[in-house]
């Protein structure tokens, strides 16, 4: 469904990526595993026409996508949650919902249900629906920032580093998310430092090293044997 | 020494002169704090408000028909000034967004005073009523200028809170990037908010129109009464540069009782400065930790 | 002005050396233009020969403001206050001491110049980007308005007028000006500070002005004295601005606050981005290109020549951001 063939891109004056293939087929959940710094989050900043390839194809179900606009690729189906979350701060917790929510395909009552199911989903943030965005805690901003995505109704969820800054106990809850996700047939890209948590989500791996993807196995298979793992992230 | 009745007199006309200017730098304001964009062509727009406003009035001689297509007329501009000159320059130094208005303010400038001539003209009020202020015969209509441009500056921020694109403008402002992710079209809202800033301008000038003669060169004055505004009151900061707004003009006004009008502006330049160099963020905004 | 550009140790760039082949060649180069230029009031009439001086003196005042937008990365909108007080010092030396010289009037213009620089400088260091801008923008008009109501003092609205002064040493040698003389003065004068700019700008400390135009907060962590530097970058813009308002006025002998208006400055920096910032010589072409095109449209379009001009000026901005001769800014800067 979204294939990344030969992906070069720059961030500033640095080469990033150097070549990135990637696919990630429906309803799957993929993981991307890497030290710091070897261009995880770029990736993904690069699939979502944050930042534009200078090289490489990106195609989403058949379409050519490359450097295409992000508010284009959030219509058509893929979903993006940065690291550092970047919820919109001023806006309250449901304007924040809003501004995925209020699309043109949309009618009124399938975005009340929209909004009912993630409530369900997300108890806190129909408590907190009138508070803005910035007075939320960390994890409660993470929940935010996937339920807004969410509200795109997307084929695919780009996920950056979910369990980056919270703490060890919200690890699980952003598992049931994950798992919730892909039961209802969405796909995920997961980029983490967390390798146990991706392991047991993902149903294949891919692992990067500066710039490159190094090694692809599924997730069975990194499982089992932890000498890969080792090697590329020295855990 | 000054009589009671003429800080009174001041006082008055500096609340209105500063609901138009709120209503000028709102506009201003709000094109910054969406696309970071500093438009030096601010004043320009307010002029040809003006203008479109006295052709209107001469036509049709009904003043709120004046209003809104001067709104309409220039905020078309404002959009077509943007699409073509100012996304062109999206993402490079914000040094070329000034560099490109300030071109398109000579533009703008000059062709208003090849199309329109070097005599002043004039919107004439719309009403004349009179009320007695101590000794002088007030306008009423300075009254209703301030009142319109409140509503209108009230009209905007409830749009922008409880409009159905309000969202998408407050979402754009506070992070583009994030909002584009959102599958929010993040260029035509710039397009739309230029557009509205552009619309703001040209009513502040219709309104602005019966008080003095309307001529090409008065948008410069406008512009930078407008750039200090905002900063004084906060960059992007709508509250902020209404308060602003009427700070300044109390300022002038006061100013005026001692000193002549044209010496009056140094002293809300010493505010704009004063304002750097002790609240950067701005006058009525707190300072961040 | 990008926020990601490595910065390399700016004294190891100057030291850089130029194969001796291509300083021939822009030595060269450089001596045919300052010979040609020197040859107009020979060749050409009084209004073309008076056309080209003006040049020069405009294309001073836009290679000083180069040292602040090309050079450091700090956009001056309020040159016209140097150049007002240049030409203003110039007067009130040509008016109060008699019989009026020459030197005096450059020594007051420049004094002029130069309190206005302090000012500058002071907030240079304080504020940034778009308020640094804005900044001296109202700074030249708190002087036009100064200039404009204190009319004791300034002659207000019609402004000053004067004698022009002779040119040489009093008691070793002395002549009126003739256009030809005038012309080769302010010639040298520009083609001096020309010089004097170039090797200020290819010194180690020209080099750090641009270290810090690329990345300031870079800069400074490497343990450069940003302040100090955008001082002195200040001081020197207000300067050699100042001298071109004391030519000015020693050519037109008159002072008028509309030299201090915000046109003017908005005029610098059409010149600047119009020929090439970072170049130097850039400016002083796009000074010549500007009074070409006002020139020529003034024939067809009278006073609105303006119009063409400023949809020319937005159209380089857009489409052609580094000038006329910013394609060469390298070459120009080695």
């Amino acid at each position: 469904m979204l294939v990344l063939d030969g992906v070069h891109s720059h961030y500033g004056k640095s080469h990033v990526l150097h070549g990135v293939s990637i696919r990630v087929d429906a309803g799957e959940v993929v993981g991307l595993l890497g030290r710091n710094g070897v261009g995880k989050s770029t990736t993904l900043k690069t699939i979502m026409g944050l930042v534009r390839p200078s090289e490489g194809r990106i195609t989403f179900e058949g379409a050519d996508i490359t450097g295409q606009a992000p508010h284009r690729l959030a219509r058509q189906g893929i979903g993006y949650v940065p690291e550092d979350r970047r919820i919109f701060r001023l806006l309250t917790v449901l304007e924040n919902l809003r501004t995925g929510l209020d699309r043109p395909a949309v009618d009124e009552t399938r975005r009340a249900a929209l909004l009912e199911k993630v409530y369900t989903s997300f108890p806190v943030l129909r408590e907190r629906r009138n508070q803005a965005g910035g007075t939320l805690s960390g994890g409660e901003q993470q929940m935010l920032a996937i339920a807004r995505a969410m509200m795109l109704e997307p084929k695919i969820i780009l996920l950056d580093e979910p369990t980056e800054g919270l703490m060890p106990r919200m690890v699980g809850q952003i598992r049931e998310i994950i798992t919730m996700l892909h039961r209802d047939g969405v796909a995920i890209l997961l980029v983490e430092q967390n390798v146990p948590l991706t392991l047991d989500v993902s149903d294949r791996v891919y692992i990067m090293e500066k710039g490159m993807v190094r090694h692809h196995a599924p997730a069975a298979e990194l499982r089992a044997s932890h000498d890969v793992i080792h090697q590329y992230l020295g855990v | 020494m000054v009589l009671t009745d003429q800080i009174v007199i001041q006082l008055i006309n500096g609340i209105v002169g500063g609901m138009i200017l709120a209503l000028v730098a709102s506009g201003l304001t709000l094109i910054f704090g969406i696309m970071d964009v500093v438009n030096f062509a601010h004043g320009e727009l307010f002029m040809l408000g003006a203008y479109v406003g006295t052709t209107v009035m001469v036509t049709t001689g009904n003043f709120w028909m004046a209003l809104i297509v001067a709104f309409v007329v220039i905020g078309v501009l404002g959009a077509a000034l943007q699409v073509t000159t100012l996304r062109p320059l999206l993402g490079r130094d914000p040094l070329y967004t000034i560099l490109a208005t300030f071109g398109i303010s000579l533009v703008l400038q000059n062709w208003a005073f090849w199309h329109y001539g070097p005599v002043a003209r004039k919107i004439p009020e719309p009403f004349t009523a009179h009320f007695a202020l101590f000794h002088l015969q007030y306008p009423w209509y300075r009254i209703a200028i301030a009142a319109l441009s409140a509503a209108m500056i009230g009209g905007l921020w409830l749009f922008m809170k409880y409009g159905k694109y309000g969202i998408w403008i407050r979402a754009t402002t506070q992070d583009r990037v994030m909002a584009s992710a959102m599958g929010i079209p993040v260029p035509l809202v710039h397009t739309v908010v230029f557009a509205i800033g552009a619309g703001m301008a040209a009513a502040s000038g219709v309104l602005f129109g019966p008080l003095v003669g309307v001529n090409h060169a008065m948008g410069f004055d406008w512009t930078l009464k407008a750039f200090v505004v905002v900063v004084v009151g906060g960059m992007g900061n709508l509250a902020g540069s209404i308060m602003a707004s009427i700070f300044i003009s109390l300022l002038e006004a006061f100013a005026s009782l001692w000193v002549s009008p044209a010496q009056a502006v140094i002293v809300s330049f010493v505010a704009l400065i004063l304002t750097l160099l002790f609240r950067p963020t701005g006058l009525f905004v707190p300072t961040p930790k | 002005m990008s926020a990601a550009t490595p910065v390399a140790s700016p004294a190891r760039a100057a030291s850089a050396a130029l194969p001796s082949r291509r300083l021939g060649v822009y030595w060269t180069g450089f001596a045919i233009v300052v010979l040609l230029l020197a040859a107009a009031p020979l060749v050409l009439p009084e209004f073309w020969r008076r056309f080209t001086t003006e040049i020069l003196i405009w294309g001073l005042l836009a290679m000083s403001s180069d040292i602040l937008i090309g050079y450091t990365g700090m956009v001056s909108f309020g040159h016209s206050a140097f150049f007002g007080l240049g030409m203003y010092g110039a007067a009130a030396a040509l008016l109060t001491v008699r019989p009026p010289n020459l030197w005096l009037a450059m020594l007051y213009g420049l004094a002029g110049a130069a309190v206005v620089a302090i000012f500058v400088a002071f907030f240079a260091t304080r504020l940034r980007d778009i308020y640094f801008s804005i900044t001296t923008l109202v700074f030249s008009q708190i002087f036009y308005v100064i200039i404009f109501t204190w009319t004791d003092v300034t002659g207000g609205e019609n402004g000053l007028t004067f004698r022009q002064p002779r040119l040489g040493v009093p008691g070793l040698w002395e002549a009126p000006f003739t256009p030809e003389t005038l012309h080769w003065f302010v010639l040298a004068v520009v083609a001096a500070s020309y010089l004097v700019l170039r090797r200020i700008t290819q010194s180690p400390f020209g080099m750090v002005l641009q270290a810090i135009r690329e990345n300031e907060a870079r800069t400074r962590a490497i343990g450069y004295h940003v302040e100090r530097y955008k001082i002195v970058a200040v001081m020197l813009s207000g300067l050699f601005a100042g001298l071109a308002g004391v030519l000015y006025a020693i050519q037109n002998k008159f002072a008028a606050p509309d030299f201090v208006l915000f046109i003017i400055s908005g005029e610098v920096v059409i010149f600047n981005v119009m020929g090439g910032m970072g170049t130097l010589v850039g400016p002083v072409a796009g000074a010549a290109f500007f009074l070409l095109l006002r020139e020529a449209f003034s024939r067809f379009w009278t006073e609105f020549y303006l119009i063409p001009v400023g949809v020319i000026f937005t159209l380089m901005v857009i489409f052609l951001p580094q000038g006329l001769l910013g394609f060469a800014r390298r070459a120009l800067n080695r």
